[in-house]
């Protein structure tokens, strides 16, 4: 595989996306577009990481420009794990709009292979201005998924969170071109390779990009700038928040653990900064989720807590550190996007997340009911599924460094984290509704119907068992929910590659010269 | 130093702006902010230090530095694109105050109180599913097949919820 290949990961979704909004409303072509450039994206990444495990970083500077006048891809091990790991959240994502009927707007795949687009190229720049840039083209089509994909007319509490999650992001991308700025006219160049440890040397650029490591830090929902994610996320349609979950988040953290590592160098003077906050994020977090009371809200907060998690990695930055912090990331897109999504079956189903508001899932809908519970023991960390070497490693790493409250902190969180996943469990796979819950007017028949409106059509609905949650609607769920059982079982091949990408970041020197030669 | 000095009134001006209530008010101060963060990429170039690049200098030293201005016509054009979109949002939905709490059932993101008919709201206790079903009746000739099934799956629910 040669580098030259590398543009084609944003190239060809942008063309696919060109073309499906001129060629206008053929659902057909949309559909097997769609899903042809997501699989290729995904395939492209798993083969970047068979091609790392034997192979140096390797980067490309766009129509064969003279470095630092191309525009730059590179990719290392790193790069290649998040693209085929949010290649496979795409693809699961999309089936499982397809099938809730949140897609069935003729701007739903051309929206989301621009986003596709921008989250690759966000993996593969090594630019700090086009990863603004690019951050821009993944925000964009978000904000139309964010409200386009609903049923009907988007609801009132649709727009409402969009709006908040609009203004929050213009707000961060402004701070973060401000950012960009101060570190062009700091150091005089935004590529990253020619950046490469001027943070640690001259603290003029060192706090330049702390205000981009700050603008990431909202994106990636980090206390004490957490507020807006458990807010925005529940309000549009589960099959986005999954998407949204898993994308967004998760490239900011992708970002911030590569500025760390390349720019600053893994400063040590600064990493006490990282450790206090990730930590009074993962605390932060779980409490929030106690007090909610739909799945959705929940897990939102959770993902806040979690980011914690992630982020402890790269506070600790020894290699192992490292090593977990990525495992985490990646152990943790896949579980995330399983639970908002068989959560997210259930409530596209039955009209409802609210906790006691459906009925006992656990008997009508035994392959939801499992995979959310797989995928809930692996966010809380219990073998034999991935959180559990996830949450492991990263404990010892900790531990190792010389960090023993952020590990206690880790252990106390997760308990917490089992809590919420009980009270989602009992809300919603145990309890049911119950009698006292029953609202008081008989179902269907409020004070006033006349009865007699009722159609033939209806009363034999009526008479009728609820259909079930289709295949289609559960099969993204429970594939995540297998992938986290078989990463728990076979850890030691992500872990190896997860070192790979660790080694690349704790001494940059081989990606900086493949950018530097491209 | 008038660049900075700019920057930072067009700074204060953005944050008392976001510190209104209303949507519209934001958009504007979001206004602001994008041409204080544009004139720092700007000043970013060395302003102070370089001239304008007019005539032929034989010193690129002291031209102007192209490279922010580049910057600056991307940031341009993705602020412009977003603020359009804020407007839209602005005016879609009931007015441009968002400070309030949606007023739609928590429980049914589909659920849009605007699309019912006059007349219901005002009645108390009414429950989401009686609710659902007097949009389903009022839209009974419009109904769509997607609707059906939402109601349908509501009132099985019910039975099943009554069985045991």
């Amino acid at each position: 595989m040669t580098a030259a290949l590398l543009p084609f990961f944003i190239g060809i979704p942008f063309l696919s996306a060109g073309l499906l909004s001129i060629l206008g409303d053929r659902p057909r072509l949309h559909v097997s577009l769609l899903l042809a450039n997501l699989v290729a994206s995904t395939a492209g990444g798993l083969a970047l990481v068979a091609h790392f495990t034997h192979a140096d970083p390797m980067a490309h500077g766009v129509a064969l420009w003279p470095f630092g006048i191309a525009i730059p891809f590179a990719a290392d091990m790193f790069a290649a794990l998040m693209l085929s790991v949010t290649g496979i959240l795409s693809v699961t994502c999309a089936i499982f709009a397809l099938y809730s009927g949140h897609a069935t707007s003729r701007y739903f795949a051309p929206l989301l292979l621009v986003l596709v687009a921008g989250v690759n190229g966000a993996l593969l720049t090594a630019d700090l201005f086009n990863l603004f840039v690019f951050v821009e083209v993944m925000l964009l089509p978000s904000y139309g998924l964010f409200v386009l994909a609903s049923r009907a007319k988007a609801p009132y509490r649709q727009i409402a969170g969009a709006r908040l999650y609009v203004t929050i992001n213009l707000l961060t991308s402004t701070i973060f071109l401000g950012g960009v700025g101060f570190v062009y006219g700091t150091a005089g160049t935004v590529n990253i390779a020619q950046l490469a440890g001027l943070a640690r040397e001259d603290s003029a650029v060192a706090i330049s990009v702390g205000v981009v490591l700050f603008a990431l830090s909202i994106k990636a929902s980090v206390v004490p700038v957490h507020g807006w994610l458990a807010r925005a996320y529940p309000s549009t349609s589960p099959a986005i928040t999954a998407l949204f979950s898993g994308l967004h988040t998760k490239v900011a953290i992708y970002a911030i653990y590569r500025i760390y590592a390349v720019i600053f160098d893994g400063d040590a003077r600064f990493l006490w900064i990282g450790v206090l906050l990730f930590s009074l994020t993962m605390i932060i977090g779980v409490l929030g989720a106690v007090g909610e009371n739909t799945t959705r809200s929940i897990l939102a907060f959770h993902m806040v807590s979690q980011i914690g998690y992630i982020l402890l990695g790269v506070a600790l930055f020894t290699e192992f550190g490292l090593t977990a912090g990525i495992f985490y990331l990646l152990h943790h897109m896949i579980v995330k996007a399983s639970l908002f999504l068989s959560t997210g079956a259930i409530e596209i189903k039955y009209g409802t997340g609210t906790l006691g508001r459906v009925p006992e899932i656990l008997k009508r809908e035994p392959v939801i009911a499992v995979a959310f519970f797989v995928a809930a023991l692996s966010l809380a960390g219990l073998p034999p599924f991935s959180g559990f070497v996830a949450k492991l490693s990263l404990i010892m790493a900790s531990i190792e460094a010389d960090q023993i409250a952020a590990a206690v902190v880790m252990i106390v969180v997760s308990l917490f984290t089992i809590l919420s996943m009980l009270k989602i469990w009992s809300g919603i796979f145990w309890g049911g509704r119950t009698a006292e819950d029953q609202p008081e007017a008989e179902p269907g028949f409020p004070a006033g119907t006349n009865l007699g409106t009722l159609t033939r059509k209806q009363v034999r609905q009526l008479a009728e068992p609820t259909p079930r949650i289709g295949v289609g609607l559960a099969a993204p769920g429970v594939i995540l929910a297998a992938l986290t059982l078989g990463l728990g079982l076979g850890a030691e091949l992500l872990l190896t590659l997860s070192q790979t990408a660790a080694q690349g970041l704790l001494d940059p020197s081989s990606y900086v010269n493949a950018v530097m030669n491209s | 130093m008038t660049i900075a000095i700019t920057i930072g009134i067009l700074v204060a001006g953005a944050v008392y702006l976001f510190l209104q209530r209303e949507m519209l008010r934001i958009i504007l101060g979001f206004i602001l902010l994008g041409h204080a963060g544009n004139l720092i990429l700007i000043a970013a170039g060395g302003t102070s230090r370089r001239e304008e690049p007019f005539g032929t200098p034989g010193d690129t030293g002291i031209v102007a530095d192209p490279l922010p201005q580049a910057f600056v016509l991307t940031a341009i054009v993705i602020a412009f694109s977003i603020t359009i979109f804020m407007l839209v949002l602005a005016v879609t939905g009931k007015d441009d105050d968002d400070t309030t709490e949606p007023e739609g059932d928590d429980d049914d993101p589909e659920f849009d109180v605007s699309t019912l008919p006059k007349g219901i709201i005002e009645a108390e206790d009414i429950t989401t599913q009686s609710l659902n079903l007097s949009r389903e009746k009022s839209l009974s000739r419009s109904r769509t097949h997607q609707s059906d099934n939402e109601a349908q799956s509501d009132l099985g629910a019910e039975n099943e919820g009554g069985d045991r």
